[in-house]
């Protein structure tokens, strides 16, 4: 005889799951009833696509899935869709996101609520899977909000608090999540998989109002401006991203609440700092083997600790000034170059420099190129940037000779 | 096979001039230039389709001369898309509805998706997006390809759609080169035609012949799926004429048999207007050097450049499959095996 099982739903229980970071993204996928999305291969960002793929193909949820001719249609495809009101989802990795870049630079012109995500992986020439930050980091001055999980449970929740914080009327601006290219698009992590019923009333329905490209609303999209306007509109689209400060301090706080997790501060992560006389700060994954780094240190008796900048652009410059002038001296952890930029340090220490000009009793910081191409930071390098900062930090610090590369081999 | 569709199933052929909504749906507004025949397909274009449209364009003269910002000439919602992206422009609109609709956020209607681009946007730079959506045979969307055979917008520069030896910005003619450009017109609707089976209506066009173009647009929209309509366009500022030419430059291009008016419908083709009458060898082929001389861009034109390009288009009517649509024949020992019988077209349509 047949036993009757009455399987409870699962999205009316909150679950666990083993998951990595890109099938977190596809369960944020299902749980935001995304309309619709666009798939090109590139590693490692794929891994989200071939999940998203799964879960359409076994019932679980109605998503349009397109695979597109390339990054740039791909891009385009999901602009089209959104401009007539569908809530859409797409990525990219390395190159991939560069031959989008057309497509990713007006979307954030036209003010579309696009969401990415960029499993960050290093660019050509010469060819490399691992990760490095160059390819989301190209986005940071168009007007893409950017932040950077570090978690596979960070890239869920920060997958849904893109939809919400980017389809805000107040805002109306692409997010772009950075997942670091295989420690975090591979890696396998236990996620808390929300319930729909707490999704849904974090995330409200996306309604892109007046802006609405439908026949009932026979509006003109994007006609030519020219000098007449366009700096009035560059300004506008400068305010939104002033203004997303505040929407994602909103939605931080009120994912906290029906959630319980995602940190005391909505743009930063602060591990071991209370007393700490130096800190290091970054993005990404970088944060887990320096947690360890920082705790043997720690075990030494150093005062040092760590800061994990969560979302890029908008750049909460208040809340890391606050942070990090507490501190005798800052070492900025780069996964990525900027060639030829002031005393050659990466995109973060020339950020983070510019943010801590104007504090008068300024921290001296110190800028680190560290594990580009996928290496990993091993204890021995986290060892060498303490020394470099402590060193700088009493003093040893010639102008020139502080942005370091570290793990080079000559 | 016919595939399943959803056409709109409300846009009867028109038929004749006094059939023509009267209702404009591009009106003024615009910056077009005098005898824009472009101008004048989008006015069909949309007349065709009627206001329930949704309309695509891709950056080219359509984009840059008809919407400046506050003086919009659309009636229909309007949007920008990039230069390569008609194609994708189509699609992700058309998938956006679908879904909207399929899940009841939208109310489920009829509504026609067209995306446009210029011979530049779409033959070149974009020709690989329109090919993915003419594949995609869920998704009702037309994609409009305005052929005025340059980058006529950014200075008349030349594209893969100019004809061979034309003077533009980039091939000038000069002392030691009389001709710069010498590569054939790229056979861009009988590629879209021959390289997407599913797509279940793929035509040329020129609004030289108005309601056989407006028929040519509602009878894609009708049928529904991906389709595709590439409209030779005379240009006055790329070609080098009098705006007042520009018909009869259109009635040209199509009775010396350089643009063959042709439809594709669910795999079938049928030649149309002028062309029909042409290979029904009722109307002979007018001399190439008749369509030639009314234009500056091919003044500087030797004799031997004029019988190159006679020669390449009677080639075409006398060689080709189906004339305009298919650039290569079967072999003689084939022809039984295949069931293709050539009948010879040139007898019939040898230049008058």
């Amino acid at each position: 005889m047949a036993l009757e099982v009455r399987e409870k739903q699962p999205s009316d229980v909150e679950t666990e799951q083993l998951a990595t970071g890109c099938e977190a993204i596809a369960e944020a996928i299902r749980l935001a009833d995304v309309d619709v999305m666009a798939a090109y291969p590139i590693r490692p960002y794929d891994g989200v696509m071939q999940a998203a793929a799964k879960l359409i193909a076994n019932g679980k949820m109605d998503v349009e899935y397109i695979v597109a001719d390339g990054e740039h249609s791909q891009f385009e495809i999901v602009k089209h869709a959104c401009a007539v009101g569908s809530r859409v989802f797409v990525g990219s990795s390395g190159v991939g996101w560069f031959y989008a870049m057309e497509a990713i630079a007006v979307t954030a012109g036209l003010r579309l609520p696009v969401v990415a995500i960029c499993g960050n992986r290093a660019l050509d020439d010469p060819g490399a899977f691992g990760c490095e930050h160059n390819d989301a980091l190209a986005v940071r001055d168009l007007g893409w909000l950017l932040c950077w999980a570090e978690t596979a449970q960070e890239s869920l929740d920060f997958a849904l608090t893109a939809w919400r914080v980017g389809e805000d009327k107040r805002v109306s601006l692409p997010v772009a999540i950075g997942l670091d290219g295989a420690f975090l698009t591979h890696s396998q992590q236990i996620v808390k998989i929300p319930t729909q019923s707490a999704v849904n009333s974090f995330l409200p329905k996306f309604d892109l109002g007046d802006r609405l490209l439908h026949p009932d609303n026979p509006i003109t999209i994007a006609p030519q401006v020219d000098q007449d306007w366009l700096m009035e509109i560059r300004m506008q689209n400068d305010q939104a991203m002033r203004k997303a400060l505040e929407v994602i301090a909103e939605a931080h706080a009120d994912f906290k609440r029906l959630f319980g997790r995602g940190g005391e501060n909505p743009y930063l992560d602060e591990y071991m700092t209370d007393d700490a006389e130096v800190v290091f700060i970054g993005q990404g994954t970088l944060s887990l083997p320096m947690k360890v780094a920082i705790r043997k240190l720690r075990k030494e008796g150093h005062k040092v600790g760590l800061v994990r900048l969560k979302w890029f652009r908008p750049f909460a410059t208040a809340d890391v000034v606050k942070s990090l002038s507490r501190f005798k001296a800052v070492g900025v952890i780069d996964r990525d170059y900027s060639f030829g930029s002031p005393y050659y340090g990466g995109v973060l220490y020339n950020e983070i420099r510019s943010a801590m000009y104007s504090v008068e009793k300024r921290p001296t910081i110190v800028g680190f190129i560290a594990a580009l191409g996928g290496r990993e930071i091993e204890q021995p390098m986290a060892r060498e940037m303490f020394d470099k900062l402590t060193a700088a930090a009493s003093g040893g610090l010639k102008s020139g000779d502080i942005t370091h590369w570290i793990g080079v081999r000559n | 096979m016919a595939v399943e569709t959803h056409g709109t199933g409300t846009l009867p052929q028109i038929k004749g001039v006094k059939d023509v909504p009267y209702d404009e749906l591009f009106v003024s507004g615009h910056r077009t230039c005098q005898g824009c025949e472009s101008a004048l397909v989008m006015r069909h274009m949309v007349k065709a389709s009627g206001p329930r449209t949704i309309v695509l364009g891709s950056t080219g003269c359509m984009y840059v001369a008809n919407t400046t910002y506050y003086t919009t000439p659309w009636v229909v919602p309007w949007m920008h898309t990039q230069l390569g992206a008609s194609g994708s422009a189509a699609l992700g609109t058309a998938a956006g509805l679908k879904v909207l609709m399929r899940k009841g956020k939208i109310k489920d209607e009829k509504i026609n998706v067209i995306a446009f681009c210029g011979d530049g946007g779409g033959a070149d730079m974009g020709i690989g997006a329109i090919s993915a959506t003419l594949t995609h045979k869920d998704y009702n969307s037309l994609i409009l390809l305005y052929d005025n055979e340059s980058y006529a917008n950014t200075d008349i520069q030349l594209s893969s759609q100019t004809p061979y030896g034309a003077v533009t910005t980039f091939s000038p003619s000069g002392s030691a080169k009389r001709l710069m450009h010498t590569r054939w017109k790229k056979n861009m609707p009988g590629m879209m035609a021959a390289g997407h089976p599913e797509s279940r209506y793929i035509a040329a066009g020129c609004a030289a012949y108005a309601v056989d173009l407006m028929n040519k647009i509602r009878k894609a929209l009708e049928l529904g799926g991906p389709t595709f309509v590439h409209t030779l366009d005379p240009c006055p500022k790329g070609w080098d004429y009098h705006p007042q030419y520009s018909q009869e430059l259109g009635h040209l291009a199509v009775e010396t048999g350089i643009w063959p008016l042709y439809e594709v419908i669910d795999g079938v083709c049928n030649l149309t207007g002028p062309t029909r009458q042409i290979a029904e060898g009722r109307k002979k082929r007018k001399p190439v050097y008749e369509y030639l001389k009314r234009q500056g861009r091919f003044a500087h034109f030797a004799d031997e450049d004029v019988e190159h390009f006679q020669a390449t288009v009677d080639k075409m009517w006398t060689e080709w499959l189906i004339p305009g649509v298919i650039p290569f024949t079967v072999a003689q020992k084939d022809q039984t095996l295949l069931r293709i019988e050539k009948r010879p077209l040139h007898e019939e349509t040898k230049p008058a």
